[in-house]
């Protein structure tokens, strides 16, 4: 099963975000940002709060903001899970923003007020790279 | 045939409007069952992608984790209990708590504690109304669970499930539980739910993919960090997967429940209808019939009064 394409999937716990055949994809793991080209060995990781940059087989360029969850390598099949997935477009910039502010502000320092600043950061920056 | 016409009249009126307000819920619940199902659905990939990376990982890495060990002396069991919010769906509720009373039964032959958790309004009365402790209870959502939900409930058990080591917990601290079981209503189809048990922890992972055709023999995979790393955050996400699965057939089959209810409602007081009309017809024609023949009688004692007196 060697081909030069990636079968990616997008896949969110209520939806399946996106589908398709890419060149590359990148996203963040606990270690990192990976960069996945075809031929990938099989790789199974722990992606956290990013951004997913994915390169279509058309030249297009697409990116979706993710919440933690998994990234899944074999056979030149890419699945990307996690809870929560938004494609940048469907992402609203003005709330993204107000998130952020809020998050920032609320002045808690645990892990979920990290999360909810790199959520938030993810999905402004998701919008950015898009456009 | 004690009432009179008008009497009947009202209650055929209070059975019309009665009528159209179980039609209206019929169809409310034919057209939200269309989307429940795709939810459940669209759901279906997560589950599935999750599934097969678990079963990647326990296949290739011999990795015990606190979610997947059975204890070894289970002295305490929780029950998640999936109900409805609302009533007005048949047997819907009655059924699953049926089916969690043997549940619970099975559990307490085994010499087992059992701590219930529920969701959904119905479930907790029931047995607030008995005077049983509900660890937890969830509720509001129960015909459109989202994931945020299933997260939640499935953290919970989690950690009620983690926080037992074997040993005595301390005193006065929550005791942990040694397994957790869900009861659910498993949507067939349009016509049949079941009610359903499941244990949910310690988890049973199926071991190896299906089997591969020899042209994609199952991949090596490499694991990021690491494979217990990539296990723990893996194995919450399958159980609350499993709880979102469960959540969003038990609010397909609510609505079902709620539909077929509903139509026969409608058909009921159809018939109602029927048989008041029926009666009130019956009521109405009795009272022309005496009006006539007191009319009769009384021009018949008039003409015999004149008669007399002539």
């Amino acid at each position: 099963m060697s081909g030069s394409q990636l079968q990616v999937e997008l896949v969110a716990a209520d939806r399946l975000v996106w589908s398709g055949e890419a060149t590359m994809v990148i996203a963040r793991t606990t270690e990192g940002d990976v960069g996945i080209l075809p031929n990938h060995a099989p790789m199974l990781s722990v992606i956290i709060e990013g951004v997913v940059d994915v390169q279509t087989a058309d030249g297009e360029t697409w990116v979706a903001a993710v919440d933690a969850g998994f990234l899944s390598v074999a056979n030149n099949r890419v699945s990307i899970l996690s809870e929560r997935a938004e494609m940048s477009h469907e992402i609203d910039l003005e709330t993204a923003r107000h998130d952020l502010e809020r998050a920032k502000s609320s002045g808690e320092n645990d892990d979920a007020a990290h999360e909810a600043v790199r959520r938030a950061e993810a999905r402004i920056r998701a919008v950015e790279l898009a456009s | 045939m004690a009432l009179s016409v008008r009497e009947y009249r009202a209650r055929i009126k209070s059975t019309e409007s009665m009528k159209k307000i179980t039609r209206a819920m019929e169809l409310i619940a034919a057209s939200r069952i269309i989307k429940a199902q795709q939810r459940a659905q669209s759901a279906a990939p997560y589950a599935r992608e999750l599934t097969r990376a678990v079963s990647a990982v326990a296949t290739f890495s011999n990795v015990d984790h606190a979610l997947t060990t059975e204890p070894e002396n289970p002295r305490r069991a929780a029950v998640l209990v999936v109900t409805s919010d609302r009533g007005l769906a048949g047997a819907y509720s009655s059924n699953v708590l049926r089916e969690v009373e043997r549940l619970v039964e099975k559990l307490r032959g085994e010499g087992k504690e059992v701590d219930l958790y529920v969701t959904g309004r119905k479930g907790e009365a029931y047995f607030r109304f008995r005077q049983r402790r509900v660890v937890q209870a969830w509720t509001g959502f129960s015909d459109q669970p989202t994931y945020d939900v299933a997260a939640d409930v499935g953290a919970t058990l989690i950690a009620a499930f983690i926080s037992d080591d074997g040993e005595e917990p301390a005193e006065g601290a929550p005791e942990g539980v040694d397994e957790v079981h869900v009861v659910y209503t498993r949507f067939r189809s349009m016509l049949l739910q079941e009610p359903t048990a499941v244990r949910l922890l310690p988890l049973e992972v199926v071991e190896g993919e299906e089997r591969p055709g020899e042209a994609d023999l199952l991949p090596l995979y490499e694991f990021e960090p690491s494979p217990a790393e990539v296990l723990d955050s893996l194995l919450p996400r399958y159980v609350q997967s499993r709880i979102f699965f469960a959540l969003l057939q038990a609010a397909a089959s609510e609505l079902a429940a709620r539909q077929k209810a509903m139509k026969s409602a409608t058909d009921n007081a159809d018939e109602l209808i029927k048989k008041y009309k029926r009666i009130a017809n019956q009521a109405r024609q009795a009272g022309i019939t005496q009006e006539i023949s007191e009319i009769v009688g009384g021009v018949n004692a008039l003409a015999d009064a004149q008669a007399g007196s002539e």
